[in-house]
C-alpha cells in the first residue's frame, strides 16, 4: 500500500510546484534565522496579540513575540526533526529489511513477526507511548517517530530485497565467492535506493505532520522554542481575538505537506518509470 | 473458507502477544517506578518498599508480565493513579464517544471517496480526474487539526452557526449532540476522503485494464454499467483494506481533533494520562487501541473473501 504508485497522472505541476515548495522550505530552514526580523523569543508585551502590521508583518503572539520570526525558526525545527527522523528510520529499516530479505528463513520469520506486530500499532499511538517514556523533547520526538515509522521502511526494503536477491548479478556475486556482507553492501543496497528515496520523501511529509500533531498536543517540541505545531497549540485559546495566530502556522504546515506530497509524486514518476501507464 | 478464517485468527495471536509485551516494556521504561509515583514525593522509603511488594514489583520481570497479562485477559486493566477509577470501564466509556465520531466520519468519507475515485478513473487524464486528484492531494496535505481549527473559526466564531465547545452525549439530547459533533465529523470526512479517493481511483484504473472489462465493453454495455456492475466489485477490495487501516489508526489520531473541539474521547484520555504520568491509563489506552486496530483489520480481512474470492485459494 505504501509504495503503490496510485497511477497518478504525470503532471508537470507536481514537479514544478512541488519542487519549488521543497526548495523554498530548505532555503527557509537554512537561512530562516538570518531572514527573521526579530529574535523569536523576544518578549514585547506592548505588541501583545497585535494583528499584522508594518512592524510585525504576520502579527505578534500572546507574549508579543513576532509571529513571522517564530515561523521562520519553526521551519528549521520542523525540517531538522523530519530530516533526522527520516535518516534514523531509513538507516534502521535498511539494516533490518536487508537482513530479513536477504537471509530469509528463520531470521526473516522472526524479524517480520516483530515488525508486523509493531505495524499493528497506529504510527502516532506508538509515538505517543514513546513520548510518555522520553518526555517532550526534540531528541525524544526523533527517536519516538523514528522507531514508530521504521516497520514501514522494513516492509518496503524487504520486498525490494526479495526481488533483487533473485537477480543474476547477485547470483554472480555469490558464485564469485564474495562474502555475504560484500554482496549486500555492493549489490543489494544500491539497488534499494530508488524505492527508499521515494519512501523517504513520503515519510518526510508524515513526520512533519506527526511532529506538528505531537507538538500541538503538548508532547512535541517544548515551548518557548517555536515549532509550527506548538504555535497552533498556544494560539488556540486566542482564536477569537487573534485568529492569525492559528491561521499562519497551519498554512505553513499545509503548504509544506502539499509541496512534499507533490514532489514525492513527481519523484516516483521519475525514479520508477515502470509505474507509468 | 473455514481454514482461511482459522489461519487468519491464528496469526493475530502472536501479534497481540508482541503488542502486549511492547506496551508492558514501554511502561516499565517510564522514568520513576510506579510505586513512588502512586505515593507521591513525600513517601518514606519503607512505604515505597511495602507498596512495591503489594504491587508485585519486587518479583522477577517475567513473573510481573505474566501476572499483568493474566489480569488484562480477565479484563482487569488496573486503576487510574489520579482518580482511582477502574481503567477498563473508563476506556470503554471514552471509546464509545470516539468510535461514534470515527464511524460516522469514515462512513461518509467512503460514501464520497468511492464514487469520486471511480469517476476520476472513468475520466482518467481529463478534467474530472484532475479535479478529484487536486482535491484529494489538498485534503491529504491539510492537517486535520488545523482544518478543524479553521472550521471552528469560520462556522463557530465568525458565522456563529455551530457550538464551539462542549460535547453532548447522544443519550442526553439528540439534536444538540448532533450539532456538537458536526464539525469534528466534517473535519474527519474531508481529511480521510483524500487517501480513500486515491485508493478507489487507483484500483478502478487497475481493474479497468483487465480483459473482462474489455469484454463487457465489447458486448455493448454502457460505460456506467461496465464501471458499476463489473469494475466496482473488484475495485472495491483494496479500498476496503484501507478503510480498516483508517478506522483503526483514527482512534489514536483523533486525539488532535478531540483537543481542538474539547471532546472527552479516548485520544484525550490517553494524552491526559501521559501529562499526568498516569501509567495504568496510558498502558490501558495503548493496549486497547492497538487491540481494536488488530481486531478491525482482522474483521476486514475476514470479510475480504466475500469481495474477492481469490484470496482464500
Amino acid at each position: 500500500m505504501i509504495a503503490t504508485a496510485f497511477n497518478l497522472p504525470r503532471l508537470r505541476v507536481n514537479r514544478v510546484l512541488g519542487g519549488t515548495i521543497v526548495a523554498l522550505l530548505i532555503a527557509v530552514a537554512v537561512f530562516g534565522p538570518y531572514l527573521a526580523p526579530y529574535d523569536p523569543l523576544a518578549l514585547d508585551l506592548k505588541a501583545r496579540l497585535q494583528g499584522p502590521s508594518t512592524a510585525h508583518w504576520l502579527g505578534a503572539d500572546e507574549f508579543g513575540r513576532d509571529v513571522l520570526s517564530r515561523l521562520l525558526y519553526g521551519a528549521r525545527t520542523s525540517a531538522w526533526i523530519a530530516f533526522a527522523t527520516v535518516a534514523f528510520s531509513i538507516t534502521l529499516g535498511l539494516a533490518i529489511g536487508i537482513a530479513a530479505g536477504y537471509f530469509r528463513g528463520w531470521t526473516d520469520r522472526l524479524l517480520m513477526m516483530v515488525n508486523d506486530a509493531l505495524l499493528a500499532f497506529p504510527g502516532l499511538l506508538l509515538a505517543l507511548g514513546f513520548m510518555a517514556v522520553f518526555g517532550a523533547s526534540r531528541w525524544g520526538i526523533i527517536v519516538a517517530l523514528g522507531i514508530a515509522y521504521t516497520p514501514v521502511v522494513v516492509r518496503v526494503v524487504r520486498g525490494t530485497v526479495m526481488s533483487i536477491r533473485e537477480s543474476e548479478y547477485v547470483e554472480a556475486s555469490q558464485v564469485m565467492g564474495n562474502p555475504e556482507a560484500t554482496t549486500m553492501i555492493r549489490h543489494v543496497l544500491p539497488n534499494c535506493a530508488a524505492p527508499v528515496l521515494v519512501l523517504a520523501t513520503t515519510m518526510f511529509g508524515w513526520i512533519v505532520l506527526s511532529e506538528s500533531a505531537l507538538s500541538f498536543l503538548g508532547l512535541g517540541v517544548p515551548p518557548p522554542a517555536p515549532s509550527w505545531g506548538n504555535m497552533l497549540a498556544t494560539g488556540r485559546p486566542y482564536i477569537g481575538q487573534a485568529p492569525f495566530l492559528v491561521i499562519f502556522p497551519g498554512l505553513c504546515i499545509s503548504v509544506t505537506l502539499l509541496g512534499v506530497n507533490m514532489f514525492g509524486d513527481a519523484l516516483r514518476d521519475w525514479l520508477d518509470p515502470r509505474m507509468a501507464a | 473458507m473455514g481454514r482461511f478464517i482459522l489461519a487468519r485468527l491464528a496469526t493475530a495471536i502472536p501479534t497481540l502477544l508482541i503488542v502486549a509485551i511492547t506496551v508492558f516494556v514501554l511502561m516499565r521504561m517510564v522514568p520513576g517506578d510506579p510505586a513512588s509515583l502512586m505515593l507521591g514525593d513525600l513517601a518514606e522509603p519503607e512505604q515505597v518498599a511495602a507498596m512495591k511488594h503489594r504491587m508485585g514489583l519486587d518479583e522477577p520481570i517475567v513473573v510481573q508480565f505474566g501476572v499483568w497479562l493474566g489480569n488484562v485477559l480477565t479484563g482487569d486493566f488496573g486503576h487510574s493513579i489520579t482518580t482511582g477509577q477502574a481503567v477498563l470501564p473508563l476506556i470503554i466509556d471514552k471509546f464509545r464517544i470516539s468510535a461514534t465520531i470515527v464511524l460516522i466520519a469514515v462512513f461518509f468519507a467512503v460514501l464520497i471517496a468511492v464514487p469520486a475515485g471511480m469517476v476520476a478513473a472513468w475520466r482518467q487524464d481529463r478534467w474530472p480526474d484532475y479535479t478529484v486528484i487536486a482535491a484529494s492531494t489538498l485534503f491529504l496535505s491539510i492537517p486535520s487539526f488545523w482544518l478543524g481549527l479553521m472550521f471552528l473559526l469560520i462556522f463557530g466564531l465568525k458565522l456563529g452557526w455551530l457550538p464551539i465547545v462542549g460535547y453532548v452525549p447522544f443519550s442526553e439530547n439528540f439534536g444538540d449532540a448532533l450539532l456538537a459533533i458536526l464539525m469534528p465529523v466534517g473535519t474527519l470526512i474531508l481529511h480521510e476522503s483524500g487517501p480513500l479517493t486515491r485508493m478507489a481511483r487507483a484500483s478502478t484504473i487497475e481493474v479497468a485494464r483487465l480483459d473482462y472489462i474489455t469484454h463487457a465493453r465489447a458486448k455493448g454495455l454502457s460505460e456506467p454499467a461496465v464501471i458499476w456492475r463489473h469494475a466496482f466489485k473488484n475495485a472495491f477490495a483494496p479500498t476496503w483494506t484501507m478503510i480498516g487501516l483508517i478506522l483503526g489508526s483514527l482512534l489514536a489520531n483523533i486525539a488532535v481533533i478531540e483537543t481542538v473541539f474539547t471532546i472527552p474521547g479516548l485520544g484525550r484520555l490517553l494524552v491526559d494520562g501521559i501529562y499526568a504520568r498516569d501509567y495504568p491509563v496510558v498502558q490501558g489506552c495503548m493496549l486497547y487501541i492497538a487491540f481494536v486496530y488488530v481486531a478491525v483489520n482482522l474483521l476486514v480481512d475476514l470479510v475480504y473473501p466475500l469481495l474477492d474470492p481469490r484470496v482464500t485459494a
